[in-house]
């Protein structure tokens, strides 16, 4: 019996060496499913056609959808030289609307990131009763139309006949068709973007460290600044700047509560709509190019912090 | 946030190693901060756009809903929300598969531009589209102003979300598997219908819905490209937005109701998948 399976293996390596015949396994012979393609390792680091292929549409279609059209851009950016880019630049309304539009992400980042921090930890190292709702809902602004976002808080905070709108005019602080509009929907948006990235973080390197440092003295604030926080600190950086692309880019929110009072509520996205529909294509692309220049640098250093994530 | 999706599962196993304390005074405290925070942020305007659009009652709702001209934009945007949704199925697996096990010159250009229409603001990712798809198409390809103009642009926002859940899970993937699976003889389709697709599933199943409601939702990239055409080119997001202008905000809230139902329904669709993610994990 036992002499019987060592032939059998002594028959597979013989097999797996030599010959295209096939496999035996269990004294079964397993024909090769491609003649001459039988080494499984082998095969894999084996460029096949279909490897090609699959190549090159997945690059065709990204050349298509993404490479061409954004490089177009650029070079429409550049069609006249510079004067584009420097028209734009010693215009004070359109210095005005950037201004405004990283003062409101900056603000919008800061918010987001205090609060994430906070909801994550809550999330992950209590227990309460409706965690799991409370979990879901923090999701919610992610598939929110951005329209609906705008309309939602003109209902609430809408001078007119809003719920607490009207009271806060009264008080003197109008929020709506207004800066503080804008930083709340630019908040709105991006609310769950740094949550999202620390609660897997932080679920996975547990409490373990935490309460060592707790049971050997260490307060509150100790803990997290020495053990907690250098744990999530690229998840934390990923999730700020994400965050801050999503905050500088806000279109379709901050365009219905703005109300687009020039060089007053006017953000970046709302100048490249409105120099585009207003015929000066030049100062659209010029805006269009900066926007992307920032959306482009996000992206770049959110790869460059990906790989040391990893390697920890 | 797409990534977190995917790693959901992952991180339901080592749960264990830390099981979530009571609430104590601080904490307490931050909870109720950050709850009256949210609810005054989130929940209460949501709130309000389902009390306004409640208001006139179940008669006026619907009667708003099957306006001719609203019922179009959402039949519109929904049948092309599933359609792109369609495509990323395939072409975000596909991508994600070429990402993961191919190796050639230039891949992390490729990530970046991946992830390009998430960071893209929407009014500018509509630009990009209209530089190569319309009138001045060096392509000669004139898309502005038609119906193909959504699908494009619907492409292009959702681009990242099924290629950035599928990923992570194709990493994981063990090799032995696929390996033992070849060696009994299994085709290279064989093996990928029976060995890897089951598991790529509930990933390519997240990716989907939220690349659904991500094109539900969609309303900058449409603006200069799509012309707003009623009957023809108008989804649901720019509907609302009319009713806005015109201070309508009944019927605004009526349609944003459909909206938010649609994006409830996948958040609720996603949580599924994302359960039976971790129990198998």
């Amino acid at each position: 019996m036992d002499e019987e399976t060592y032939e059998d293996d002594a028959q597979r390596d013989l097999d797996r060496e030599h010959g295209p015949e096939g496999v035996r396994l269990a004294g079964v012979l397993y024909e090769p499913a491609e003649p001459g393609e039988r080494a499984p390792r082998r095969r894999r680091k084996k460029k096949t056609r279909a490897t090609y292929l699959f190549r090159f549409i997945a690059l065709a279609y990204l050349f298509f959808l993404v490479a061409w059209p954004v490089s177009l851009v650029v070079k429409n950016t550049f069609a006249n030289g510079l004067s584009d880019l420097t028209d734009l630049l010693s215009d004070p309304d359109a210095i005005k609307a950037l201004k405004l539009t990283i003062v409101v992400a900056i603000i919008a980042v800061i918010v987001n990131t205090i609060f994430g921090v906070g909801m994550a930890l809550l999330l992950v190292r209590y227990q309460f009763p409706g965690k799991r709702l409370l979990s879901a809902l923090i999701d919610v602004p992610l598939s929110v139309s951005p329209i609906v976002v705008g309309l939602a808080l003109v209902l609430v905070y809408g001078g007119r006949d809003g719920w607490f709108g009207v009271w806060l005019e009264d008080h003197g602080f109008q929020v709506i068709f207004a800066t503080p509009g804008i930083v709340l929907a630019t908040i709105f948006v991006a609310l769950p973007l740094v949550i999202r990235e620390l609660v897997p973080v932080l679920e996975e390197i547990g409490i373990e460290q935490e309460l060592a440092a707790r049971s050997l003295g260490a307060n509150a604030v100790q803990t997290f600044r020495r053990i907690t926080l250098p744990g999530i600190k690229w998840a934390l950086i990923y999730g700020v700047v994400l965050s801050l692309a999503r905050s500088l880019g806000e279109f379709g929110a901050v365009k219905v509560v703005s109300g687009n009072v020039l060089g007053q509520t006017r953000t970046a996205t709302l100048m490249v709509e409105e120099k585009y529909l207003n015929f000066d294509k030049g100062g659209a692309y010029a805006t269009s190019f900066l926007l992307v220049l920032v959306a482009v640098s996000c992206i770049v250093v959110v790869s460059l912090i990906r790989p040391k994530e990893k390697r920890k | 946030m797409v990534l977190a999706v995917a790693s959901e599962g992952r991180a339901g196993r080592t749960k264990r190693l830390g099981r979530p304390g009571h609430l104590t005074k601080v904490s307490g405290l931050g909870l109720g901060v950050s709850l009256i925070w949210f609810s005054l942020l989130v929940l209460i305007p949501l709130a309000a756009v389902v009390t306004t659009a409640a208001e006139g009652g179940w008669d006026a709702f619907w009667h708003t809903i099957t306006n001719e001209q609203t019922f179009a934009a959402i039949k519109l945007t929904v049948s092309q929300a599933f359609l792109v949704t369609g495509v990323n199925i395939v072409m975000g697996t596909l991508i994600a598969w070429v990402l993961v096990r191919d190796s050639f010159f230039g891949k992390r250009v490729v990530e970046v531009l991946i992830d390009l229409p998430f960071a893209l603001p929407t009014i500018v990712a509509g630009l990009v589209l209209l530089s190569l798809y319309g009138p001045k198409s060096p392509l000669g390809i004139d898309i502005a102003n038609k119906p193909s103009a959504v699908t494009v642009a619907f492409l292009f926002v959702t681009l990242p979300f099924v290629v950035r859940t599928v990923q992570p899970v194709l990493e994981e993937l063990e090799g032995d598997v696929e390996e033992a699976a070849a060696s009994l003889g299994a085709s290279r389709f064989t093996t990928f219908r029976r060995i890897i697709l089951p598991s790529l599933i509930p990933a390519i199943a997240a990716g989907a819905a939220l690349s659904f409601a991500r094109a539900v939702s969609e309303y900058g990239s449409l603006v200069l490209l799509s012309g707003n055409l009623p009957f023809k080119t108008e989804v649901t997001s720019v509907r609302v937005l009319s009713s806005v202008e015109n201070n309508n905000t009944e019927a605004a809230a009526a349609v944003a109701t459909v909206l938010l139902v649609i994006s409830l329904a996948v958040i609720v669709i996603l949580d599924i998948v994302q359960r039976r993610m971790s129990r198998r994990g």
